[in-house]
C-alpha cells in the first residue's frame, strides 16, 4: 500500500481518537485536582483499586493467552466464545433458582457461560467438518444465534422478582464500576492460573501454532492441546465478561498480542510484551475511567489499547511501518550507491587499453554512467548527489565526474566483493555464467567484510590487493547501450 | 395466545428485516467475510452515535451517511491494518471492530445526555417499541420502521438484481472479475456499505447485534440446502421470512410455558433461524446429516468445492 | 540380524510376512478422500540404508503416501509397519520434514528455535528447552551448513535456508526413516548440493530416507532406489531396474516423445 493511502488512513484514524476525546465532557473538577488523579493512579483510591488491579491482572493473561490465539489463526474464537457465553449466564442463573439458591451466585453464572461458550466452539467446529460452510459461517451462525438466544433468557429473567436487571445485564458492559473483593479474587485465581498453564505448555503450544502436522507426527495430542487452549481462552473470556463486558474482552485477547509482535521477533519476548501492554492497558484504562465516571471502563481501556497498538503498528522496530520502510529506503540507497561507484569502475576497465597495466583515474562522461546501467537522469541526479555527499565523487568539467581517492578505493572494493561472488557461485553452484551477475548483485549487498576475506581465502590464487579479475561474463557495453535505446 | 395487528406489523418488520439482510448476506458467506459484517455490525455504532450527536434525533438520513463512512472505514481500515502490518485478518477485524465499539459506547453514553438514547436499544433493538411508532401513509397507518427497512429492502433487492452477475463473479473469482473489466475491490466497497446501511436500517427493529444472525444464518440454512446461486437468495430470503414469523410466535408463546413473562422478539427470530439451520443440517436433501450417515459419506473438513455450481 | 531399540509390538499373525528389519513395510493401503482414492492398494517394501525416490504426476498422491504412512491422514485401509511395528509406537525412530508451505514462515522463531523442535518429541511434557538440546539444535545447523544463522527470525531466511531448517530440524530427530516431502522444491543450486551432500551423508550412516521428489531430470543423480506411483504403485526397485520408458509412460501417461528424450538422454549420463 502507498505511502500516501498509509497516511491518509493514520490521518484519519487519529482524527477519530481525538473525536472520542473531544467528545468527552469532561469534569472540570477531576482534571485539576492532579493530587486525585496520582492517588487514582498509585492505587491509593480504595474505590478504584480493586477496578485497577482487576482489569491489570485481567490484560495481563489476555495478553498470554490472545498470543497464542492470534499464532494459531483464531484471533475471533473469543468473539465467538464470549458471544456464546451469553446464553449461559441466563441459563445458569434459572438453573440456580430451580435450585433453591439465590441465582445470582457469581461462580455458578461463570460457570454456565463457561460451558455454553465452549459448547458454542464445539458447533462451530462441528459446523466447520460436516458441511460445504467455512469457518467464518459457521462462526457467524454460532454468535448470532446464541447471542439471540442469551438476549430472549435474559429478557425472560429479568422479569422475575429475584432478578436484578442491572447486575445481569453488566455482562454487556462490565461491572468494574461496582466490583467487590469477591470478584477480584475470582479473577486473581483464574487470571494466574492461565498465566501459569501458559508458560508450562509454552513450548507444546508453540510447536502447534507453527507446524501442527509435525507436532502431530512426533505424537503430540493436537487435539488436545488445542482444546487445552481453547479452555484457557474460555476461562479468561468469561472472567472478562464480568469485569470489562462482552464485546470489549475481545479486544483484550487481541490487541495486545497482535501490537507486541511488531516490537519482538521473539516468541519468548512477543508473550512478555503482550502481558505487559494488556496490564499497562487495564492500569491506565481504568484509571482514566475512575477519573471520568462518565466512561465505561471497558471502552476506555480498549481505546488505551488500541492506542498503544496504532503506536506499535507504526514505530516498532521489528516490524513497525516506519522502520520498515525507513531500511528499506536505506538499502536502496546503499544499493544504488554501490551500483554508481561500480558503474564507474567498469567504464574506466573499459577505457583501459591495455589490461596488465594498472587503471587509472580518468574523468567519466555522464552520459557513459547513465548508458552503463540504464538510469534515468533523475535516479543518477540523485546516485550523483550522495556519491558527491560522501566525497567519492567530484566534478571534473562539462558533463563529466571523476572518483575521488576514497571514491576509487571503493570502487574497487565493490567491484571485487561482485566479481569474488561472481566467480564464487559459478564455482560452487551449477549456475551458468549469464546468469550470475543478477544472483551476485543480492548477494553481494548483504555480505560483511570477513565473508568477502573467507572467499579471497578460499580461492586461494586470488591476491588479495586491489586488482580485480576480470569479469567472467563480457559486458558488451555496445550493446547495452543500443538495447536501452531500443527500449525507449 | 392473543395475536393482535401490533403482532402482524411485528412480525412484517422482522421479516422485511430479515429479507432486506439475507441479500448481501448470501455474498458475504459466498467470499468467506461472514466476520466482516459482524464487524460493520458492531463498528457502526459510532457513525450512530455521531449521528445522534450532530442531529439529536433518531432515524435520519445523516444515520446513513454516518454508517455508510464506518461501514467502508472498517473495511479499509482492516485491510491496511492487515496487509501493512502483516497483521492475520481475523486479527486485523477484531482490532478495528472492536475499536471502533468502544469509541461508539463513549460517545453513546455522551449523546444519551441529548438524547432519549438507551444503550441497550442499540445493541438489540426494540421491535416491541417500533410498533407503536406510527406514520401516516396516504390512508394507512403504517410503523415508521417499515418504511425505512422497507425502503432498505427494496434497494438492496435492487442492486443484487440488477447487479447479480457482477456480485457473483467477483465473488467467486476477484482477479477474473477485475480482468473482465468488474472491479473485484470496488465490488467489495460496495458490498460493505450495503451491509452498513442494511445494520443501520435495521438496529432500530432488531439491534445491532442480532442482524449478524440475520445477515448470516438464512443464507447458511439455504447453502445447505441447494446448489444453485439464485434459489439460495431466494430461500435465504423465505428461510428469513419464516424466522421472522417463528421467532414472534415464539417470542409470544414460549415464556408463559416457563411462567417468565414475556421476551424480546428480535432474540428468538435469531434462535428460530439458528432451529431452521439445525434442521437443514440433518435433513437436507444432499448434505444433510442424517443422509450422510445412512448413505454416501461426502468426507468435509477437508477443501472442498463449495462455491454453488453456477458456470460463469 | 540387526537389533534395534525402543518398544514394539510382536508382529501379528496371520498375514503375509513383514520382515522386521525392513523400514518400511507398506501392505494394501488405501487413502480416501470424498470418496475418491487418492492412493489405492499400495504395496512397498523398502530395504534399509536407501535413498528412496518417490516420483509421479501431479495429484497422484505422494504426499498422501509420506502422511499416511505417519497417521496423518485417515487411512480407509491397509496397514503401514514401521521397524516390524506400527507407526505410534515407533515415532522415535521417523524423522519428518513436511513441505515448506505448511508453515507460517512469519512465525517469531529464530532457525535455531525452529531446529530444536526436532528435540521435543524426546523432552517430553512441560519441559524446557535446556542447553543440550540446543546443542543439538547447533550441531544440526552446523550439518545442514547455516549455523551462523541460528539466531536470525526464519522470514529472513531465503527459500534454501529454509528449507536446511527443515532438514535440520529432521536430524535433530536423530531418527532412522526420514519422510521427506519435496525438499528439492524451489531452492537454489547451493542449497541443492547441500542437500544431496547431506542425503549422502546419512545414506553412508545407514539411514534410510523416503523423499517425494518433482525433477526426473535428478532422479538417476540422487537415488538408488525408485518409487513409480501414480495413485498405485507402478513400480518399485532400483533405479536403474525401474527407470525405464516402459515404466515412466505407465506413471506418467502419454507425452510419449518428451519422455523418450528425458529417458534416453537420462540413461546415458551418468551420476
Amino acid at each position: 500500500m502507498s505511502a500516501v493511502k498509509s497516511g491518509l488512513i493514520l490521518l484519519v484514524a487519529l482524527a477519530l481518537l481525538f473525536l472520542s476525546a473531544g467528545s468527552v465532557e469532561a469534569r472540570e473538577s477531576a482534571w485539576q485536582d492532579w493530587g486525585y488523579v496520582w492517588k487514582v493512579l498509585t492505587l491509593q483510591s480504595y474505590n478504584a483499586r480493586l477496578v485497577i488491579l482487576s482489569t491489570s491482572l485481567l490484560g495481563m493473561a489476555s495478553g498470554l493467552v490472545g498470543t497464542f490465539l492470534l499464532l494459531r489463526k483464531r484471533s475471533l474464537m473469543g468473539d465467538v466464545l464470549s458471544h456464546a457465553a451469553y446464553p449461559g449466564i441466563g441459563m445458569a442463573f434459572l438453573v440456580m433458582l430451580l435450585l433453591g439458591g439465590e441465582g445470582k451466585w457469581l461462580p455458578g453464572l461463570l460457570l454456565g457461560a463457561a460451558a455454553t461458550g465452549l459448547l458454542g466452539v464445539l458447533m462451530v467446529l462441528a459446523i466447520r467438518n460436516t458441511t460445504r460452510l467455512k469457518d467464518d459461517a459457521a462462526m457467524g451462525i454460532v454468535m448470532g444465534v446464541s447471542f439471540g438466544l442469551g438476549v430472549a433468557l435474559m429478557k425472560m429473567v429479568s422479569n422475575l422478582p429475584q432478578a436484578d436487571a442491572a447486575g445481569l445485564n453488566s455482562f454487556i458492559y462490565g461491572t468494574a464500576a461496582s466490583m467487590i473483593f469477591g470478584d477480584f479474587l475470582l479473577i486473581l485465581v483464574v487470571t494466574t492460573g492461565a498465566a501459569l498453564a501458559s508458560l508450562f505448555l509454552l513450548k507444546e503450544f508453540a510447536i502447534l501454532c507453527f507446524d501442527e502436522s509435525f507436532a502431530a507426527s512426533q505424537g503430540w495430542p493436537t487435539l488436545f492441546l488445542d482444546l487445552a487452549m481453547l479452555g484457557l481462552v474460555t476461562s479468561v473470556t468469561v472472567v472478562g465478561l464480568q469485569a470489562v463486558g462482552l464485546v470489549l474482552i475481545i479486544a483484550f485477547l487481541i490487541i495486545p498480542a497482535t501490537a507486541a509482535r511488531f516490537w519482538t521477533h521473539d516468541l519468548r519476548g512477543m508473550l512478555a510484551l503482550a502481558a505487559v501492554i494488556g496490564g499497562a492497558s487495564g492500569w491506565i484504562g481504568s484509571s482514566l475511567s475512575a477519573l471520568f465516571a462518565d466512561f465505561p471502563t471497558g471502552a476506555v481501556i480498549v481505546l488505551v489499547a488500541a492506542a498503544i497498538f496504532l503506536v506499535s503498528m507504526l514505530f516498532g522496530p521489528a516490524r513497525g511501518v516506519v522502520p520498515r520502510s525507513w531500511r528499506h529506503a536505506r538499502l536502496r540507497r546503499k544499493v544504488g550507491r554501490q551500483h554508481l561507484l561500480r558503474a564507474a569502475y567498469e567504464i574506466l576497465e573499459g577505457q583501459q587499453p591495455d589490461v596488465a597495466e594498472p587503471i587509472r583515474n580518468l574523468p567519466i562522461a555522464l552520459d557513459s554512467l547513465m548508458t552503463h546501467r540504464s538510469w534515468s537522469a533523475q535516479q543518477i541526479n540523485r546516485l550523483l548527489r550522495t556519491a558527491r555527499n560522501e566525497d567519492h565523487l567530484e566534478e571534473a568539467g562539462p558533463g563529466q565526474v571523476r572518483l575521488s581517492e576514497a571514491g576509487f578505493g571503493e570502487a574497487a572494493r565493490i567491484t571485487r566483493n561482485h566479481r569474488l561472488w561472481e566467480l564464487y557461485l559459478i564455482r560452487y553452484a551449477d549456475i551458468a555464467p549469464s546468469h550470475v551477475d543478477r544472483d551476485a548483485d543480492l548477494v553481494e549487498h548483504v555480505l560483511d567484510a570477513e565473508v568477502v576475506d573467507q572467499l579471497e581465502s578460499e580461492l586461494q590464487d586470488r591476491p588479495s590487493s586491489l586488482e580485480v579479475p576480470p569479469s567472467p561474463h563480457f559486458i558488451d557495453q555496445r550493446a547495452e547501450s543500443q538495447a536501452i535505446h531500443r527500449k525507449a | 395466545m392473543n395475536w393482535s395487528s401490533l403482532d402482524t406489523w411485528t412480525v412484517a418488520i422482522g421479516a422485511i428485516c430479515a429479507v432486506a439482510c439475507a441479500l448481501p448476506g448470501c455474498f458475504l458467506v459466498l467470499r468467506r467475510m461472514s466476520m466482516m459484517g459482524d464487524a460493520i455490525s458492531h463498528a457502526v455504532l459510532p457513525g450512530l452515535a455521531a449521528a445522534f450527536l450532530i442531529t439529536h434525533s433518531r432515524v435520519t438520513v445523516v444515520m446513513f451517511v454516518g454508517a455508510v463512512c464506518v461501514g467502508l472505514l472498517t473495511a479499509v481500515f482492516t485491510q491496511w491494518i492487515s496487509k501493512s502490518g502483516k497483521v492475520d485478518r481475523g486479527a486485523a477485524m477484531g482490532i478495528v471492530f472492536t475499536s471502533l465499539f468502544a469509541l461508539g459506547l463513549i460517545m453513546i453514553r455522551q449523546s444519551a445526555q441529548h438524547v432519549e438514547l438507551d444503550p441497550s436499544c442499540v445493541l438489540y433493538g426494540s421491535l416491541e417499541y417500533c410498533v407503536l411508532d406510527i406514520v401516516r401513509v396516504g390512508a394507512l397507518e403504517v410503523p415508521r420502521a417499515v418504511l425505512s427497512t422497507g425502503t432498505v429492502m427494496l434497494a438492496n433487492l435492487l442492486l443484487c438484481a440488477l447487479l447479480f452477475k457482477e456480485l457473483r463473479i467477483s465473488s467467486f473469482d476477484p482477479a477474473l472479475a477485475t480482468t473482465m473489466g468488474i472491479n473485484a475491490n470496488l465490488m467489495h466497497y460496495l458490498l460493505m456499505a450495503i451491509v452498513a446501511v442494511t445494520t443501520v436500517a435495521a438496529f432500530e427493529a432488531v439491534g445491532s447485534i442480532i442482524v449478524i444472525a440475520m445477515l448470516i444464518v438464512p443464507p447458511a440454512t439455504a447453502l445447505l440446502l441447494t446448489n444453485r446461486l439464485p434459489f439460495v437468495l431466494i430461500l435465504s430470503a423465505v428461510i428469513g421470512i419464516a424466522s421472522a414469523f417463528l421467532g414472534h410466535l415464539g417470542a409470544l408463546t414460549v415464556p408463559p410455558l416457563f411462567d417468565l413473562g414475556d421476551t424480546v422478539s428480535s432474540g428468538m427470530m435469531a434462535v428460530a433461524a439458528g432451529l431452521l439451520f439445525c434442521l437443514a443440517w440433518l435433513l437436507a436433501p444432499q448434505q444433510g446429516l442424517l443422509v450422510r450417515w445412512f448413505g454416501r459419506d461426502l468426507g468435509y473438513g477437508e477443501e472442498s468445492q463449495d462455491f454453488p455450481e453456477e458456470t460463469v | 540380524m540387526k537389533s534395534f531399540v525402543d518398544n514394539r509390538h510382536a508382529p501379528a499373525d496371520g498375514r503375509p510376512e513383514h520382515p522386521d528389519n525392513l523400514p518400511l513395510a507398506i501392505h494394501d493401503l488405501t487413502v480416501a478422500y470424498h470418496r475418491k482414492p487418492v492412493i489405492w492398494d499400495i504395496e512397498l517394501n523398502i530395504p534399509e540404508g536407501k535413498l528412496v525416490g518417490v516420483v509421479g504426476p501431479n495429484g497422484a498422491g505422494k504426499s498422501t503416501l509420506l502422511k499416511a504412512c505417519q497417521d496423518l491422514v485417515p487411512k480407509t485401509s491397509g496397514e503401514v509397519h514401521i521397524y516390524g511395528a506400527p507407526y505410534k509406537s515407533c515415532r522415535s525412530l521417523v524423522g519428518y520434514v513436511p513441505q515448506r508451505e505448511s508453515v507460517d514462515w512469519d512465525f517469531p522463531v529464530s532457525a535455531l528455535d525452529v531446529v530444536a523442535m526436532g528435540t521435543y518429541g524426546r523432552l517430553g511434557w512441560f519441559r524446557r528447552v535446556g542447553k543440550a538440546q540446543k546443542r543439538v539444535a547447533m550441531d544440526a545447523l552446523e550439518r545442514v551448513g547455516i549455523e551462523h544463522l541460528a539466531n536470525r527470525q526464519i522470514s529472513q531466511l531465503s527459500g534454501g535456508q529454509q528449507q536446511r531448517v527443515f532438514l535440520a530440524r529432521a536430524l535433530a530427530q536423530d531418527a532412522r526413516l526420514y519422510f521427506m516431502d519435496e525438499p528439492f522444491a524451489a531452492v537454489d543450486a547451493a542449497t541443492e548440493q547441500a542437500i544431496v551432500t547431506l542425503l549422502k551423508e546419512l545414506n553412508r550412516g545407514g539411514k534410510t530416507c523416503l523423499i517425494v521428489h518433482h525433477d526426473l531430470s535428478s532422479v538417476t543423480r540422487y537415488f538408488d532406489w525408485l518409487v513409480l506411483l501414480n495413485m498405485r504403485v507402478v513400480a518399485s526397485g532400483p533405479t536403474e531396474e525401474v527407470f525405464t520408458r516402459e515404466n515412466l509412460q505407465k506413471t506418467y501417461g502419454g507425452k510419449l516423445s518428451l519422455l523418450d528424450d528425458v529417458v534416453d538422454r537420462l540413461r546415458h549420463v551418468s551420476s
